[in-house]
C-alpha cells in the first residue's frame, strides 16, 4: 500500500560531508595563544622585512582594544583566542631549501588529489589540452605548492605565495599591503594583520590580460588551528584576471577559526574577478563543530573604468560572517556582488555586500541567492552608499530567498545611504518555498528527490552560476547538488 | 496494460474512491467522465503516485508490475506518465535541461544509453515542431510565461519525448481554444501506439470529438457506474450526470 507523506522534505542538505577526513603528517606548531611574542615569531619565521614585523605588532596592539562584533544575526559561544594554535605547517625535509612541487610530502599530495585539485600542470595529452588552471595550495598556516609560476612570469605576471612576495617583492607588496583593508578596519581584519601565515600574491602588470584561471586551494588541517590567509591581488591599468578560491577543512567536533582578509585594487581599465566556492566543514546535524569563518573581503576600483566581480557559493562553515565590497573611486567603475548561500541543520550566515559609489557614473549589480534548509539562518546584509561626490550612480539589487522545510529563516537587510538626489537605486527581494507541486511534477517525470531537489534549486540559483569561469561551473554546479545527496525521501 | 482492481483511497480520513474498477488493454484509448468532486483527479494522482493520497484497499498493475508499491519516480520509470492539468513553473530550469533530465533518468532506467546535449536538442526539435513549437520555447524555463495553451501543448512534447507505455490526461482539454485543442490532440493520436494504454480524464465530451476513445466510463461517488463506446459521451453531453448520481 503506499502512503506517502505529504510532509515537505525537511533536510534535503543532510550529506556526509565529502572532505571531512584529516591528514596524518609531522607539523610542527607555535605554542597555543596569542601574544606579541607569537605575532614576532610568525615574521620571525616568515623572514619578513622589518616594515611588515611593524604593521603586524601595530595591528595587534589595535586589536588588544577592540570588540568582536556583535551585530550579526548569528550566535555562538565565546571566542577564546588563547586556545588555539596560531601557526601550524607540515614539516619540511630541509628546512631551508625552498618547495617545489617535487618535495611535497606525498601524504599532502594525496590529500590534494582527494579534493580534486591538481597540484601538477596539465601535459598537453594527443594534441588535446585540457583548460589550464594555476593553483597555489595553502595547507592550515602556510602554502604547499603553486602551479604555472614559470609561465606566468613571461607574462610578467606574479602568482606566488604572499610570505614569498613579502620577501621577494616587498616595495610592492608594502605599496598595496593594508591600502584596501586598513588594519583597524574591523576586530578580525586587525587579528588577520597581526597573525597571518601565508595566501597568494597576484599581481597583472599594465596591460596584460591573464592567460588562464588563478586558483588558490585552502585547506585546514590540523587540530585547534585557526587558519589566518591574506590575499592580495594588483591588476595594473588595462589588466585583467580572473581568480577563484576554493575551501575545505575536516570533520571536527571543536569549531576552528577561520579569519581571511583579501584585498583587490583595479587600476584604470583594469578588472578583476573574484570567484569563491567555500565548502568549509559545515558542523554535524546537531550543530556541533565546524569553521566559524569571519571575513574581510573589498575591492578598490582605484582607476577610472575599471571593474571588480565578486561571485561567491556558500556552502560550509556554521559560522559565515562576510561581506566582500566593492569602493567604487574611479569614474565610471562598476561593481559586481554575485551570490549563493545555502544553509542547513544548524549553520548560520550573515553575508552581504558593500558598494560605495564615490566616482562619477559608477554602477553596481547586486544579486544574493539564499537557500535555508534545516534549522539554519541565512541573512542577507547589504549596504549600497551613494556619496555626494558620485553624479549619476547607479544600483541594482535583488535578493531572493528559498526555503525548504518550516523550521529555518532567511533575513533580508539592506542598508541604502544616499547623499545624491540623481542616484539611480533599485531593491527587489522576493522569498519563496520549493513547493510539493514542484517537486511531484519533476518526480512525475522520472527524477528522484535529489535530482528533482538539485534541478529546483540550480534553477534557482541560475543568474549567480552563470558568472562561475567556465572551469568550475560544472564543479559549482555539482557541489550544489552534492548537499542534496540521500537526504530527501 | 493497467488493470486496477477495487481500488479504495482515502485522502486523510475521506474515502474518495470506494472500489473502483478500471482495465485498459495495451493498445486501448479509455476516457474517464464524471461531474467535479466525483474522484477523476485523484484517480490521476493516486496512479501517479502523489504524496497525500492513501490507498486502503486494492490493487493497482501496469504489464503485471505492482505499481502501488512503487514511489512516484519508479513508477514514472516503469512507463506511467501524467499530463497534468496544472503544469507548474520551474523558474531558472530550461525546458531543454529539464527534459534531457527526465529523458537521460527513464533511458537509464530502460538500460539504454544516456544522450548528450547534442543528440537531445536535434530529437526535441523534431518532437517541438510537430506540436508547432517554437525551439526559443525549448530554452525556455519550464512552464515560465507559457500561455495555457503553451502549457499543454509542453506536457503533449514531454509526453512525446519520454515515450510512456501508459499516458494519463488530466483535463488537457480544460482553458484551450478550439485550434489549441486540435493541435494537442493531433498530437495525442500520433502517439497512439500497440503497445501504449491512454487513459483520458474530461469533463466534457469536446476532447472526445477528436481523440475518439475506445471505451468510456462515468466515474461518479468514487466507482465506475457505467461503461460504454464513444456515443456514451453524447449521451452524457445531452442529460448531464443526473442519471448516475
Amino acid at each position: 500500500m503506499s502512503n506517502t507523506s505529504a510532509n515537505p522534505p525537511e533536510n534535503i542538505f543532510d550529506e556526509n560531508y565529502k572532505y571531512g577526513f584529516s591528514t596524518d603528517i609531522a607539523s610542527e606548531s607555535f605554542p597555543m595563544g596569542l601574544n606579541e611574542d607569537i605575532v614576532r615569531l610568525i615574521s620571525a619565521k616568515m623572514n619578513e622585512p622589518n616594515w611588515m614585523l611593524k604593521k603586524r605588532l601595530n595591528a595587534f596592539a589595535v586589536w588588544k582594544n577592540m570588540k568582536e562584533p556583535a551585530w550579526a544575526k548569528v550566535s555562538y559561544p565565546p571566542i577564546d583566542y588563547q586556545n588555539s594554535y596560531y601557526y601550524s605547517a607540515p614539516k619540511k625535509k630541509d628546512e631551508n631549501a625552498p618547495m617545489t612541487l617535487d618535495d611535497i610530502d606525498p601524504k599532502i599530495k594525496e590529500t590534494y588529489d582527494k579534493l580534486g585539485v591538481p597540484l601538477h600542470e596539465q601535459e598537453i595529452f594527443a594534441g588535446v589540452q585540457k583548460p589550464r588552471v594555476a593553483v597555489d595550495a595553502v595547507f592550515d598556516s602556510i602554502s604547499v605548492a603553486t602551479t604555472y609560476k614559470e609561465e606566468l612570469k613571461k607574462h610578467g605576471i606574479i602568482f606566488c605565495p604572499i610570505s614569498e612576495a613579502i620577501t621577494k617583492h616587498s616595495d610592492l607588496v608594502q605599496k598595496y599591503f593594508s591600502t584596501v583593508v586598513p588594519p583597524d578596519d574591523n576586530f578580525f581584519a586587525a587579528l588577520n594583520t597581526a597573525v597571518f601565515t601565508d595566501g597568494t600574491f597576484v599581481f597583472v602588470p599594465k596591460g596584460v590580460r591573464c592567460p588562464m584561471e588563478l586558483s588558490s586551494y585552502f585547506r585546514i588541517n590540523a587540530r585547534n588551528t585557526g587558519q589566518f590567509e591574506r590575499t592580495l591581488i594588483i591588476a595594473e591599468e588595462g589588466a585583467s584576471v580572473s581568480y577563484l578560491e576554493g575551501c575545505t577543512a575536516p570533520q571536527r567536533d571543536e569549531n576552528q577559526l577561520h579569519a581571511a582578509v583579501v584585498e583587490l585594487t583595479a587600476l584604470d581599465n583594469a578588472n578583476i574577478k573574484y570567484s569563491t566556492v567555500q565548502n568549509w566543514y559545515p558542523g554535524d546535524k546537531e550543530g556541533k563543530g565546524g569553521i566559524y569563518n569571519f571575513v574581510t573581503k573589498r575591492g578598490l576600483c582605484k582607476g577610472r573604468n575599471s571593474k571588480i566581480s565578486w561571485t561567491q557559493i556558500e556552502t560550509g562553515s556554521s559560522i559565515t560572517w562576510k561581506y566582500p565590497s566593492c569602493v567604487l573611486l574611479g569614474d565610471d567603475s562598476i561593481g559586481e556582488f554575485y551570490s549563493i548561500a545555502i544553509t542547513n541543520n544548524y549553520q548560520q550566515a550573515d553575508t552581504g555586500t558593500k558598494m560605495i559609489h564615490i566616482g562619477k557614473n559608477t554602477s553596481s549589480t547586486i544579486i544574493a541567492k539564499s537557500i535555508s534548509a534545516g534549522h539554519s539562518s541565512g541573512t542577507y546584509r547589504g549596504l549600497v552608499k551613494v556619496t555626494k561626490s558620485a553624479k549619476n550612480a547607479k544600483n541594482k539589487t535583488q535578493c531572493d530567498n528559498l526555503l525548504i522545510g518550516g523550521s529555518c529563516t532567511a533575513n533580508t537587510i539592506p542598508y541604502i545611504e544616499s547623499g545624491q538626489s540623481c542616484a539611480v537605486l533599485e531593491h527587489e527581494a522576493t522569498a519563496s518555498k520549493i513547493s510539493d507541486e514542484q517537486l511531484f511534477y519533476c518526480k512525475q517525470r522520472g527524477l528522484t528527490d535529489e535530482q528533482a531537489m538539485s534541478l529546483i534549486v540550480n534553477g534557482f540559483c541560475k543568474e549567480v552560476l552563470q558568472e562561475i569561469p567556465m572551469e568550475f561551473a560544472v564543479e559549482a554546479q555539482k557541489l550544489i547538488g552534492l548537499s542534496l545527496e540521500g537526504s530527501v525521501g | 496494460m493497467l488493470k486496477i482492481k477495487n481500488l479504495h483511497v482515502a485522502i486523510g480520513e475521506k474515502e474518495i474512491l470506494k472500489g473502483l474498477d478500471l482495465h485498459i488493454p495495451n493498445g486501448k484509448v479509455h476516457a474517464v467522465m464524471g461531474p467535479n468532486g466525483s474522484g477523476k483527479s485523484t484517480l490521476s494522482y493516486v496512479l501517479a503516485g502523489k504524496a497525500g493520497y492513501n490507498v486502503t484497499k486494492g490493487s493497482v498493475t501496469l504489464d503485471g508490475k505492482d505499481i502501488l508499491s512503487m514511489s512516484c519516480n519508479e513508477r514514472a520509470l516503469a512507463g506511467i506518465f501524467l499530463a497534468m492539468q496544472y503544469p507548474v513553473e520551474i523558474p531558472g530550469v530550461s525546458n531543454l535541461t529539464f527534459l534531457k533530465t527526465a529523458l537521460n533518468a527513464v533511458r537509464s532506467a530502460k538500460g539504454l544509453p544516456e544522450l548528450d546535449a547534442m543528440q537531445m536538442l536535434k530529437l526535441l526539435k523534431t518532437k517541438a515542431k510537430e506540436l508547432g513549437l517554437s525551439e526559443e520555447m525549448l530554452k525556455r524555463a519550464v512552464n515560465s510565461g507559457f500561455s495555457g495553451g503553451e502549457k499543454k501543448r509542453n506536457e503533449i512534447l514531454q509526453m512525446a519525448v519520454l515515450e510512456p507505455s501508459l499516458c494519463i490526461m488530466d483535463e488537457i482539454d480544460s482553458g484551450l481554444d478550439i485550434d489549441a485543442l486540435k493541435t494537442v490532440a493531433d498530437g495525442v493520436n500520433a502517439l497512439r501506439s500497440e503497445n501504449r494504454s491512454m487513459l483520458i480524464i474530461t469533463h466534457y465530451q469536446r476532447l472526445l470529438e477528436y481523440i475518439r476513445p475506445d471505451r468510456i466510463h462515468v466515474l461518479n461517488h468514487g466507482k465506475i457506474q457505467r461503461s460504454g463506446d464513444a456515443s456514451l459521451a453524447l449521451e452524457l453531453e445531452a442529460e448531464g450526470y443526473k442519471l448516475h448520481a
